[in-house]
């Protein structure tokens, strides 16, 4: 996964995307995503996992928030089709093996195969401000 | 404490504009309050607050209470996205109970069409500084993906069907041929919707509300204020706000800001669900009239896409009149916000002021209630139970 990190589509560095700039306790999500490595967010103290990520958990408001390394695996919660945009896509609401449902687009799939509860996995990749996202791609 | 019986809604009026091509922003707000407080029997020397939201010029009332050169005590105001004017309501009851002002002017206004905006499908451009943007904005959602998988996950907890969810498109063009405003006045049939083009499946063309130019206005009184004025009493009987969050992830899909600011306006009015005669329940998308029904109590979670079909909400038909001007559906859906607008139709149809064809008879006790701004999975949310006096 690391050779991911030394493709630069767009040829833009993570570290100056204006979505990673105002947050600077959320640089080891980004660095690590640029490394193709998936990160989620637990509480050190509850225990529990949160999405989207934040540096105060929501649950108990402890500021013990660890960065767990995930295999990126859930299923589609729900998800609708943009049918007009060029190219249309695929919005879709995961619900991560960690439980918090995850909002992102689905790549790599057939608009038609689609359904709740189909398998998926998080495919990190770079968007053109930068920063890597975690897409989710149809489970092989 | 309790806000029931605390203010008047005195004046009401929608633009009757749908496309606005030569007015500014600022001038539609000016002639939406200049209609509300003409509604009322008022002047603009009259009013001590005035609260809008985040389509006014600025997102502040500061800069229409200068346009306007209002002299002020009070003003409020923000995004709080399309049900902002239903929730204002409450803020100006509050505000007028605890003695700071006695007049309050809430406006709404905006210019979508004019501007050529692709209101569903547009790309939300979030700034970088909201929490969630980072880690949501690139995917490209729109407010058409978010619904849609709203639709997709409640057809599947609960057997929900477009045919089912067409009927609210199909109920709300019952009311609007009859409304000369309407930006949409043809009748539609639960085929035409569920053969219209998707455009986010599962929701279609027809699934969608209207995009226009427009807006409109209120006016809330201390209620010495409204019995000295002219015009039918409406009085603000209950009411409810609530902000659905993300939860951390942890979220159902199926349920609406309705389940909270319901019960909380409900509870308020004392009132019980057959009381209601009349509801205005905003209809951004035909799933969120099914879902918002529901989380109100009308019917039990998951009956909603029944509750709906064979004209239930058609006024002379069914058991719950709704969105009898014809809704965001098919009449008005100004600058994409459709708060004000239901709570314009509920006043005019506990003063008897509705179209003759949709009027509900001895309407008496009348409930406005929608979504507002969109935060992933969460939304604010706004309920207000009015009372014919
Ligand atoms: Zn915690």
């Amino acid at each position: 996964m690391s050779t991911q990190a030394t493709k630069k589509p767009f040829g833009v560095p993570w570290e100056t995307d204006p979505f990673v700039t105002p947050w600077p306790e959320m640089r080891p999500f980004w660095a690590a995503a640029a490394e193709g490595r998936f990160l989620m967010p637990r509480c050190g103290d509850c225990g529990k996992y949160h999405w989207h990520p934040r540096a105060v958990c929501p649950f108990c408001h402890s500021r013990k928030i660890e960065w767990i390394e995930s295999p990126g695996r859930g299923t589609i919660f729900s998800f609708s089709i943009a049918r007009t945009w060029s190219p249309p896509h695929a919005i879709a609401f995961v619900k991560t093996a960690e439980e918090p449902v995850i909002l992102t687009q689905l790549v790599d799939c057939d608009f038609d195969a689609l359904r709740i509860e189909l398998p998926v996995k998080v495919k990190l990749a770079p968007v053109e401000a930068g920063r890597w996202m975690p897409f989710f791609a149809p489970e092989r | 404490m309790s806000l029931s019986g605390a203010a008047y809604i005195a004046g009401a009026f929608e633009h009757p504009t749908r496309f606005a091509p030569d007015k500014s922003v600022a001038l539609l707000h000016a002639e939406c309050a200049r209609g509300a407080l003409d509604d009322a029997g008022l002047t603009f020397r009259d009013v001590d607050a005035y609260f809008c939201g985040g389509e006014a010029p600025g997102a502040s009332p500061a800069y229409m209470a200068d346009y306007l050169n209002l002299n002020l005590k009070h003003l409020s105001g923000g995004e709080l996205g399309g049900s902002g004017p239903i929730g204002y309501i409450g803020h100006a009851a509050a505000a007028i109970q605890a003695g700071k002002c006695d007049v309050a002017l809430i406006t709404m206004a905006g210019r979508p069409r004019a501007v050529g905006q692709a209101t569903g499908t547009e790309k939300q451009n979030f700034p970088s500084d909201i929490p969630f943007s980072p880690f949501d904005v690139a995917f490209n959602w729109s407010i058409l993906t978010i619904y849609g998988s709203y639709a997709r996950r409640h057809m599947h907890e609960f057997g929900t069907t477009s045919e089912q969810m067409a009927w609210v498109k199909v109920s709300a063009s019952h009311h609007a041929q009859h409304n000369p405003n309407a930006r949409l006045r043809q009748v539609f049939t639960v085929e035409e919707v569920v053969n219209s083009r998707f455009v986010a499946d599962p929701l279609h063309m027809l699934d969608c509300c209207v995009i226009t130019d427009g807006g409109g206005g209120l006016v809330v009184t201390r209620p010495e204020i409204a019995k000295s004025l002219k015009r039918p009493l409406v009085k603000l009987r209950g009411h409810g706000q609530a902000m659905t969050v993300n939860n951390g992830g942890m979220v159902d899909m199926v349920h609406t800001g309705a389940a909270l600011s319901g019960p909380l306006a409900f509870a308020e009015a004392g009132v019980r669900h057959a009381d209601i005669k009349y509801a205005s329940v905003y209809d951004n998308f035909t799933i969120m009239v099914v879902m918002q029904l529901e989380d109100l109590g009308f019917c039990k979670k998951g009956e909603g896409g029944r509750f709906v079909m064979d004209g239930n909400l058609i006024s002379g038909v069914g058991k719950l009149p709704w969105n009898t001007d014809g809704g965001g559906m098919c009449n008005n859906h100004p600058i994409n916000r459709g708060g004000m607008t239901k709570a314009i139709e509920a006043v005019r149809q506990l003063r008897g002021e509705a179209h003759p064809r949709v009027q509900v008879p001895d309407c008496n006790i009348a409930l406005a209630s929608g979504p507002g701004l969109i935060n992933g999975v969460g939304h604010y949310h706004s309920t207000a139970i009015l009372e014919r006096e």
